[in-house]
């Protein structure tokens, strides 16, 4: 357990900063599936010298943003089921058409939260193990994108790591993510552990593995 | 004689359903979704239905009544939980109906598969999690695999844009989602659609659901909007 007091001292990375990182690596002319609450985030920090197209798993390719309040059509909606737009050159298909851009690994990067993610890759971000079980498209999209992102903060409310040697919660996929974005660092998932690819200013390596169940290594 | 699928009162849409029925319902939250075929099925009263749908209902019309008046026994569905749902976390909690979780794409696929005369198919979605629980393992090129079984329906509620009388179909926008999938699946599709137009203005490269899929049509022209009726407070019956 650590100290949860300790954010409060040493201020990690905000969500926009965290958004911002994941946008710059997204390369030009990627399809992209934002999942529901932060990764929506990383959208509105692309910069002009590429263009992404988003996908939204209730069969819309080519998502663009929140329209004005009279623009509003309950019939286009996203996988949040939140109104939003269609840009020019999208297109519209059936769930089963959506989830093969998905499952046959058509998707170059998806973006989630998490719950847990352990050494190896797994990632725990759909049930506590509590209350009614509601999986959604999380499942298809960690198993069939080509490259699974996680943003998240490092560690929980409570002060537990998130980055962990064995996930504790129900699992989404076994060995599926490749790369976390936290509030204090950016982690490849590797054979010899958590990979620190880049480190908030404000923290030392040792600090970032007493807030890390898992070995971190630069 | 004319083929013409079109009926003009819901009693003839919903005369072969029984007690014990399995139904899918089209849609992804409220776009998409049969309300009024839905509100038909409780007026018909049919009860121990399997329920096949992306979500579980909100408030308590369409899906949320239908749960609500007691006549769905399971409920297979990718997301249960809702901030507007009232009656599937009450009967759920009490123990008074099933749950069957499926991930949105399985789900997808499972419905696919039926309506494509294919009785089960390997996925890598769910491999190494409890939703993989039972079911067979196969590696194939050196990569996991789980067997789904196909999920059919007696029946299926669709909600279309645009239908002529041999049940050429079109959706609009994202109301699209499982309804073409649903009509593939179950033995008799149900349609409720905004507009009927003659076979000679349909364009035959714009169609989404060719008629062969479909039995059944019967026009609403202005559908209850869900998050609208709940605004209101309006509950079915």
């Amino acid at each position: 357990m650590i100290n949860p007091d300790l954010k409060n001292v040493i201020k990690g990375w905000d969500r926009n900063s965290i958004a911002s990182k994941i946008a710059n690596d997204l390369p030009h002319a990627s399809y992209v599936n934002l999942g529901i609450g932060m990764p929506e985030l990383v959208s509105q920090h692309i910069k002009e010298d590429r263009e992404i197209i988003y996908h939204s798993e209730n069969g819309l390719l080519g998502m663009g943003p929140t329209p004005n309040e009279n623009e509003i059509d309950l019939d286009l909606i996203n996988a949040g089921k939140k109104p939003v737009t269609i840009l020019p050159g999208g297109s519209f298909c059936h769930h089963a058409d959506s989830f093969s851009m998905i499952r046959g690994g058509h998707i170059d990067y998806c973006v989630l939260g998490a719950m847990e993610v352990s050494i190896n890759g797994d990632l725990a971000n759909w049930s506590t193990g509590k209350g009614i079980p509601a999986v959604g498209g999380a499942m298809d999209l960690v198993a069939g994108a080509k490259n699974v992102f996680v943003m998240t903060q490092h560690i929980t409310k409570e002060g537990k790591p998130k980055l962990v040697q064995t996930c504790t919660l129900p699992l989404t996929g076994a060995g599926v993510v490749s790369r976390v974005y936290s509030d204090y660092a950016v982690i490849d998932i590797t054979k010899e552990g958590f990979k620190v690819i880049d480190i908030n200013q404000n923290i030392s390596m040792e600090f970032l593995q007493n807030i890390t169940d898992g070995k971190v290594y630069q | 004689m004319l083929i013409n699928k079109v009926k003009t009162d819901f009693s003839e849409m919903l005369c072969d359903v029984f007690n014990g029925a399995t139904i899918m319902l089209g849609g992804f939250g409220e776009a998409g979704s049969p309300i009024e075929l839905i509100h038909a099925l409780i007026d018909h009263g049919a009860k121990d239905l399997t329920i096949i749908a992306n979500n579980a209902g909100n408030g308590r019309v369409g899906l949320g009544a239908l749960i609500g008046q007691r006549q769905v026994k399971k409920v297979i569905c990718s997301f249960a939980k809702s901030a507007k749902a009232i009656t599937f976390p009450e009967l759920y909690n009490n123990g008074e109906i099933e749950l069957e979780v499926v991930p949105q794409g399985t789900l997808a696929e499972r419905i696919r598969a039926a309506g494509s005369g294919i009785p089960a198919f390997y996925t890598a979605t769910a491999v190494g999690t409890p939703l993989a629980k039972g079911k067979e393992e196969k590696v194939f090129n050196n990569k996991k695999y789980i067997l789904e079984e196909a999920l059919s329906a007696d029946f299926a509620f669709i909600k279309a844009d645009v239908a002529d009388r041999y049940g050429n179909l079109t959706f609009n926008k994202t109301a699209r989602n499982f309804n073409p999938i649903m009509c593939m699946a179950a033995k008799q599709s149900l349609i409720q659609t905004k507009k009927i137009i003659e076979p000679d203005e349909t364009n035959p490269e714009h169609v989404i659901t060719p008629g062969i899929f479909v039995q059944k049509i019967i026009q609403v022209e202005n559908p209850i909007i869900e998050s609208n009726a709940i605004e209101e407070g309006i509950i079915y019956p």
